[in-house]
């Protein structure tokens, strides 16, 4: 892997082990508001200041980056699953569920996915688990192409023709022999499924279509902020440079990934 | 002639594909909003009598079959009848009428900026191939692409608006004086935010599609022929190198106008997205309902033209 891959996998390596030990160790709780100590600067009891309720920005930062991390981690899980069973079913069956399920994927593409996010919430109310399921529903698109594009690939290679000629059941065939090729090629969209599945949560969040108060969010601690900018500018700045951080480590971590793992690439 | 109906069978394979999405993406909302617990908002409202109730079920439509009312909605849709919005008793098809000139000028001049500047900047990171310039430019487009489009929103404010006082931080043009250069002077933030979602994708696409251009033998022929380098790049190269790049912005589309929701939200412009957030936050589902399949539209009937393009730039596939 390049050397920009390694230094993005340290990065992340470094805020996980942040936003897990972090909360152990910096107890001011995330939720305590002292609104007589809104908005103050950096101190020794409040390192990075207190938002305009008078909560610690440190505490939050680190307890909403669990959150956020969390709910990027598990869309991406979401939509890997999605995109796998649609890709592997079209591609491994061919012929009129092919061409329905690819022609599907491709209309998925096409619609402005934010807009019908904010439908389906809408509709069916902010909660974390409903947050990961629709970015999930709106991003296995990509997925399922890679998916699709390698199971036609191994269908007719010659150990999965001699699987074939040895009686091996369709089911095991895909599951055993052939989309364990697609390995690397997964490994790849998932990483980069994380940086757009935490950008889709901030930016809902800072909508407030998102993770909602009092549970802190990355992007939800940028709602509020926007109103401040003038008085409080840190407080806009904290959040969005650690979203930003981590999504571009995760870029970095896939484009690394992609030089390793796809022989074609390899220079 | 075979090369033309064949262009003619692909053009109408994406007009097909471009209305079913259209229908699809209506069909979904529609049954969406429809099939969810409590239903159309306005009749869950507690402060209509039980005879208002009745009478505004009866007047919606609400007591037919779904399938039969989307059937009835999808009529009316045709004929440019979006239903009533809940919310200001409006036609859905004048409120949106409204915000779509400010989305389409907004997402319009994001574009033309990521163009206008993706394509020179990828080509000449493709000429300086390996170059610190080069370096430079791709981490510049890696953080672009990694950036919160409202975040960076907020950033632009705080430096253009707040610190330096050179532009307008919100709204379409001043309170006192509506001139041009005051409507290009409230574009301009908002403008950049939203060109984050598309300028960085197509810098890395014109890069690469370049770089495999300029190792093409015809590159070297026209070079070696003594065309000028200037020559070489402009009517070799970067024609060859725009086919792929050209498609790659048809693809875009959809999601700068979903970024335009962040960025109208940021710089209180305006337009659709904002509007859709009204809607969403007021649970008005005929006008948010209405507003996803415009905007469905407007992303078909933008790819339809990037495909028309596509067979124009490409000599091969110019229809005879």
């Amino acid at each position: 892997m390049t050397r920009l891959g390694f230094a993005a996998l340290a990065t992340l390596g470094a805020i996980a082990l942040l936003v897990i030990v972090g909360p152990l160790l910096w107890t001011i709780p995330p939720e305590a508001t002292s609104p007589a100590q809104g908005l103050a600067g950096p101190g020794a009891v409040h390192p990075l200041g207190t938002d305009e309720l008078g909560r610690d920005v440190l505490s939050r930062l680190l307890h909403g980056g669990r959150v956020t991390l969390l709910v990027g981690i598990a869309a991406m899980l979401a939509s890997l699953l999605i995109g796998i069973v649609v890709g592997a079913i079209a591609g491994f069956n061919g012929g009129w569920l092919d061409a329905v399920l690819m022609r599907f994927t491709d209309g998925m593409l096409a619609v402005p996915a934010f807009f019908v996010i904010l439908v389906v919430i809408t509709v069916v109310g902010t909660s974390v688990g409903t947050l990961v399921l629709v970015i999930g529903a709106l991003s296995w698109m990509p997925v399922a192409r890679v998916v699709y594009g390698e199971t036609l690939r191994w269908k007719t290679a010659e150990f999965v023709v001699a699987a074939v000629s040895l009686g091996v059941p369709p089911p095991r065939l895909l599951l055993r022999h052939i989309l364990p090729q697609a390995i690397p090629s997964l490994v790849v969209s998932a990483t980069l499924g994380v940086a757009f599945a935490i950008l889709t949560e901030s930016a809902l969040s800072y909508l407030a279509f998102g993770v909602q108060p009092p549970l802190p969010s990355w992007g939800n601690m940028l709602q509020r902020a926007q109103q401040y900018v003038f008085t409080a500018p840190a407080l806009a700045l904290y959040p969005g440079l650690a979203i930003t951080a981590v999504v571009l480590a995760f870029n970095f971590l896939g484009d690394g990934l992609r030089d390793a793992l796809d022989p074609r690439r390899r220079r | 002639m075979v090369v033309g109906q064949e262009v003619a069978r692909f053009l109408f394979q994406r007009i097909a594909l471009g209305a079913l999405v259209i229908v699809f993406a209506s069909a979904l909302t529609f049954f969406f909003v429809n099939l969810a617990p409590g239903g159309p908002a306005s009749v869950m409202r507690f402060d209509v009598t039980a005879e208002q109730r009745e009478a505004l079920i009866k007047r919606m439509g609400l007591d037919k079959p779904v399938t039969q009312r989307y059937v009835d909605w999808a009529t009316g849709a045709l004929r440019g009848d979006l239903g009533t919005s809940l919310l200001t008793d409006e036609p859905v098809a004048q409120r949106i009428g409204e915000r779509l000139p400010n989305t389409l000028t907004l997402a319009g001049a994001a574009l033309v900026l990521s163009i206008g500047i993706g394509i020179p900047v990828g080509l000449i990171q493709a000429l300086r191939r390996g170059s610190a310039l080069d370096h430079f430019l791709s981490l510049f487009s890696a953080v672009g692409l990694a950036v919160p489009v409202f975040w960076l929103g907020i950033v632009l404010i705080l430096i253009f608006a707040v610190s330096l006082h050179l532009l307008p931080s919100a709204g379409v043009t001043g309170i006192a004086d509506d001139t041009i250069a005051e409507r290009l002077r409230h574009l301009a933030l908002p403008t950049i935010a939203l060109a984050t979602t598309t300028l960085p994708t197509i810098v890395r696409f014109m890069r690469s599609a370049a770089l495999e251009v300029l190792h093409e033998d015809y590159i070297r022929t026209a070079a070696s022929k003594g065309l000028a380098p200037r020559v070489v790049v402009t009517r070799h190269a970067l024609r060859n190198a725009l086919i792929p790049v050209v498609s790659a912005i048809g693809a875009l589309v959809p999601r700068l106008l979903g970024g335009t929701v962040v960025t109208e939200s940021v710089f209180s412009w305006p337009g659709m997205g904002r509007l859709a957030l009204d809607a969403a936050q007021g649970r008005d589902y005929p006008l948010i309902t209405g507003l996803t399949v415009v905007v469905a539209t407007i992303a078909v009937v933008t790819t339809l033209l990037v495909d028309l393009a596509y067979t124009r730039i490409d000599p091969r596939l110019r229809v005879a």
